[in-house]
């Protein structure tokens, strides 16, 4: 299991194509907070997103913030479930070119096929761990859609973002699909000893 | 006792501001030392990384005086009244309800609140029967004890009931918890603690799994069948392999508390809560006399 540092948005595709599913990975430049209402706004409501998507890490958050004059600032950044949102992965990719997802728990087999389609990897985060998530986050420099907050669309600039673990690659792996497997063969085992 | 002369609904009000903030930034020494063995514990490569960025954010939140999870949870009391303490329940669950806003508008929290179908803000974390209250009533006693528990909604999202029947045996409720726990992977922010309710009617076994997560951790039942039972199913849900936020590993759940109620002969209800690994709680004991005392362990 390598270890990797990967600057977003990305332009080369080999970028992505080196992360295998367990590696760790810290992030550094861009990424962009999403969320499910702001999903629900550019794919079943059919509104385009204000933001540059091609190249970019998403990262599934609400934030906290406090307002300063016209800038939000961090109180406390953390990472959501990210099943919930499985059904938006395939247009991420085919339309607007997103290279990484990130949030917590992981995504259902059916994101497997669209990451190795478009060249997708799906990043794991610690779920809960926000305290020390905020401190990676540098500045908050852009809000679109602020009606929805918190589920706007937020642009972030990262520093050491991480530890994440690639939870799917874009090469068909996914850790999530391989643990279910096994805890499901070895729950056979448990109940034949209940 | 002549008249109160303290402002009773004022101390609560208080206490409720304080216990919500306080159980955000500060989990509990129980809840700490078992992150800690979990993360000596594990061997599995992510699962340790896991475990260490655990341990390590809750670090950063004492320091930096943070939350440690950004989702504030809906707020959830359990109230222990005695039976001579001199203010009204409907007063309790008022000062309860103030104080929850307090807290959310002073820090500022994150307001989760919203209306269950036009899903709009209700209000600071609190709306429409929010704040949730469990409420027990305890006799020839003049006290009051308060615990606050915010409920992340990652783990809230992972509850599960089953009407198992009686022929299901013991060996039923076994199986709903193993497999509920394994469907659930790394969405409820494994590893926590698994609440269990058996036994009551179906609404009840689930109010008594959510007293059970909200136990300090490895407290055992004092009814021994049900402890027994406890212990059994913490040693087979850490053998699913699920492990730290679902990547695989040794320690899937930090342990399994179990609550119980009496049923109906042809009723066998079992219901599963999770709490997250962070586990969040905080207590304080009212006094009549309107003296706090705020409990970390309880």
């Amino acid at each position: 299991m390598a270890t990797h540092e990967v600057t977003f948005p990305i332009t080369d595709e080999a970028e992505i194509l080196k992360l295998r599913a367990g590696d760790e990975v810290t992030v550094q430049g861009h990424i962009i907070g999403i969320r499910d209402r702001t999903q629900i706004r550019i794919f079943d409501q059919g509104v385009e997103p204000p933001m540059d998507l091609k190249g970019a890490f998403l990262l599934h958050t609400a934030p906290g913030v406090r307002k300063v004059g016209d800038k939000y600032e961090p109180v406390c950044i953390g990472t959501t479930t990210s099943a919930r949102m499985v059904r938006f992965t395939e247009p991420l990719g085919a339309q607007y070119g997103v290279r990484g997802i990130c949030g917590k728990g992981g995504f259902p087999d059916e994101a497997i096929e669209p990451m190795r389609k478009h060249g997708m990897v799906y990043f794991a985060i610690v779920g809960g761990a926000a305290a020390l998530e905020t401190t990676q986050i540098e500045e908050i420099e852009e809000v679109a859609w602020e009606e929805l907050m918190p589920e706007c669309l937020w642009k972030f600039r990262v520093k050491d973002f991480g530890p994440l673990t690639v939870g799917i690659d874009a090469h068909g792996n996914s850790l999530y699909h391989d643990v279910q497997a096994a805890a499901h063969k070895k729950l056979e085992e448990l109940y034949a000893r209940l | 006792m002549s008249t109160v002369a303290v402002d009773l609904q004022q101390a609560v009000e208080d206490a409720a501001a304080h216990l919500y903030v306080w159980a955000l930034k500060d989990i509990p020494q129980d809840l700490r030392d078992a992150l800690a063995a979990a993360k000596d514990r594990e061997t599995s490569v992510p699962g340790k990384r896991v475990l260490e960025t655990i341990v390590k954010n809750v670090e950063v939140a004492d320091s930096n005086s943070n939350l440690v999870c950004q989702d504030t949870g809906i707020a959830v009391y359990t109230c222990r009244v005695g039976e001579d303490f001199p203010l009204h329940p409907a007063r309790i669950y008022a000062a309860l309800k103030a104080g929850t806003e307090r807290a959310t508008l002073e820090h500022p929290l994150r307001s989760n609140a919203v209306h269950t179908l036009t899903r709009e803000n209700t209000g600071p974390n609190t709306g429409y029967r929010l704040p949730i209250v469990h409420w027990e009533f305890i006799p020839e006693w003049d006290g009051l004890d308060v615990k606050c528990v915010p409920k992340g909604s990652g783990s809230e999202n992972m509850s599960f009931l089953k009407m198992c029947v009686p022929a299901d045996g013991v060996s039923g409720i076994k199986k709903f918890v193993l497999e509920s726990i394994v469907e659930s992977g790394g969405k409820p922010c494994p590893p926590g603690i698994v609440g269990v309710g058996i036994g009551g009617s179906a609404d009840y076994a689930m109010y008594l799994a959510k007293e059970a997560i909200a136990r300090p951790i490895g407290t055992r039942n004092a009814d021994p069948h049900v402890a027994k039972l406890e212990e059994e199913l913490y040693g087979l849900l850490n053998e699913t392999g699920i492990g730290p936020m679902g990547l695989g590993g040794d320690v899937t759940v930090l342990n399994c508390h179990i609550e119980h109620a009496d049923t109906h002969m042809t009723l066998n209800p079992v219901a599963v809560n999770y709490q997250c690994w962070a586990a969040r709680r905080a207590s304080a004991h009212i006094a009549v006399d309107g003296s706090v005392d705020f409990d970390r362990e309880a």
